[in-house]
């Protein structure tokens, strides 16, 4: 695979290959917490958080355990407990450090684990073969994305539920009808570059 | 609570409660995999069998686990399979396996698979569990078979590989590769959604007017 640099890799992150509109993933609690524009921003700067820690975190465990040692079958195993661990620590940190941010944040924390888009994003990083760098990168350009994209469809959520929706579209058909339109916008991103 | 009955049981997963157009969970993966029949039909008959064997342990051992670290068994279990899964898959059918990527191992976050095993499974005995968990991945198999069938003849010209549009349809670029594309996955299941709900918004209004002049008569 040639070599992507990091910038260009922050920038496909974000818009080209944006981990929602693009790759589908972590659409559930995209669809259940995108109704309101304060939770939204709340979940998703968790997302970018926990994304940024768990790449952080799988790297090494790859690179430095499972391959050396050829128990790559476990990967998902490993995976999903360092997603697991990342939440409950930074759960505990948050509200030992901050009750403030604890009372506004925490309740979406434990939502994170079932959400596709980390455990997503580390096994992207795994079938890519990215470097650490590049990990990181990726981890953090996906949390922009998504955080970007939940805000953006909680704005206008706010607008269409004052509108006269379809009895039978009301509620998650229209949600998903404006996540196809975003993402028809964001695939108009995927001329100027692509990373696959 | 008493135990609901096998016919009840498959009656609210593929219809009424649809896990899928009803419940809407495990919208990720409806989405990424609905691109090609043959990868659909693979994905779900995995999502399927997790489900069900997930839901058949973890009601087994229920009286076993405290309520509180429920979630780490539940995830353990879950994976276990999806790891079996896996394996199988890349033992049997390589190519597969390559073009589903990470969503085969994306079904540990599926949605569906959590929702059984935290509500129906930790309820009622082993084996209507497994029904449970078997019925709702079957749910979820109907509703992505009917997206993968629009998607993939209007992308590729074919349906499981199979031809059927005249090979100039792809050649000379009559194709719709938007199909294959992110946009029309959210368009599709939101008409599925809409015309689904539509339907069972008539069928309540009509119980209704049928119960309110059985009032008045």
């Amino acid at each position: 695979m040639s070599y992507v640099d990091p910038i260009t890799l922050l920038f496909a992150s974000i818009f080209t290959s944006n981990i929602i509109l693009a790759n589908f993933l972590g659409t559930c609690s995209f669809i259940a917490i995108s109704k309101d524009l304060s939770s939204s921003n709340g979940l998703g700067i968790a997302v970018i958080v926990v994304l940024v820690l768990s790449s952080a975190i799988s790297w090494p465990i790859l690179h430095y355990i499972l391959i050396p040692w050829n128990m790559i079958y476990l990967d998902l195993f490993a995976y999903i407990i360092v997603v697991a661990a990342v939440v409950q620590a930074l759960e505990m940190i948050i509200e030992r450090v901050s009750p403030a941010l604890y009372m506004s944040l925490g309740i979406y924390l434990p939502l994170i684990v079932a959400n596709c888009a980390i455990l997503g994003v580390v096994l992207f990083m795994e079938i890519r073969n990215y470097d650490y760098m590049q990990a990181l990168i990726f981890g953090l350009g996906s949390g922009i994305g998504w955080w970007l994209a939940i805000i953006l469809a909680a704005a206008m959520r706010k607008k269409i539920d004052k509108s006269n929706v379809p009895a039978g579209l009301k509620g998650p058909g229209i949600t998903l009808i404006t996540m196809g339109l975003m993402a028809m916008a964001f695939v108009g991103f995927s001329g100027i570059l692509r990373v696959q | 609570m008493s135990t609901p009955t096998f016919r009840q049981v498959t009656k609210e997963n593929l219809s009424v409660n649809n896990p899928v157009i009803v419940q809407v969970l495990g919208i990720c993966s409806t989405l990424a995999v609905t691109n090609k029949v043959v990868n659909t039909l693979i994905m779900t008959v995995g999502v399927s069998l997790v489900t069900a064997f997930a839901s058949f342990t973890l009601s087994w051992i229920r009286h076993l686990i405290a309520r509180r670290v429920r979630m780490i068994f539940q995830v353990l279990a879950i994976t276990f399979y999806v790891v079996l899964f896996q394996l199988i898959l890349n033992a049997f059918a390589p190519e597969v396996a390559r073009s589903l990527g990470p969503y085969v191992g994306l079904i540990i976050t599926n949605c569906i698979v959590m929702g059984r095993t935290e509500t129906f499974a930790p309820a009622n005995p082993p084996l209507i569990s497994w029904w449970d968990g078997f019925t709702s991945g079957i749910g979820y198999m109907a509703v992505l078979v009917l997206l993968s069938v629009v998607r993939e003849p209007l992308a590729f010209g074919t349906i499981a590989d199979f031809p059927i549009f005249p090979p100039q349809y792809v050649s000379d670029g009559y194709n719709w590769t938007i199909a294959i594309m992110a946009p029309s996955a959210f368009f599709l299941v939101a008409i599925i959604m809409w015309v689904f709900k539509t339907n069972s918004l008539k069928k309540e209004a009509a119980a209704k007017a049928a119960h309110a002049t059985g009032g008045a008569v």
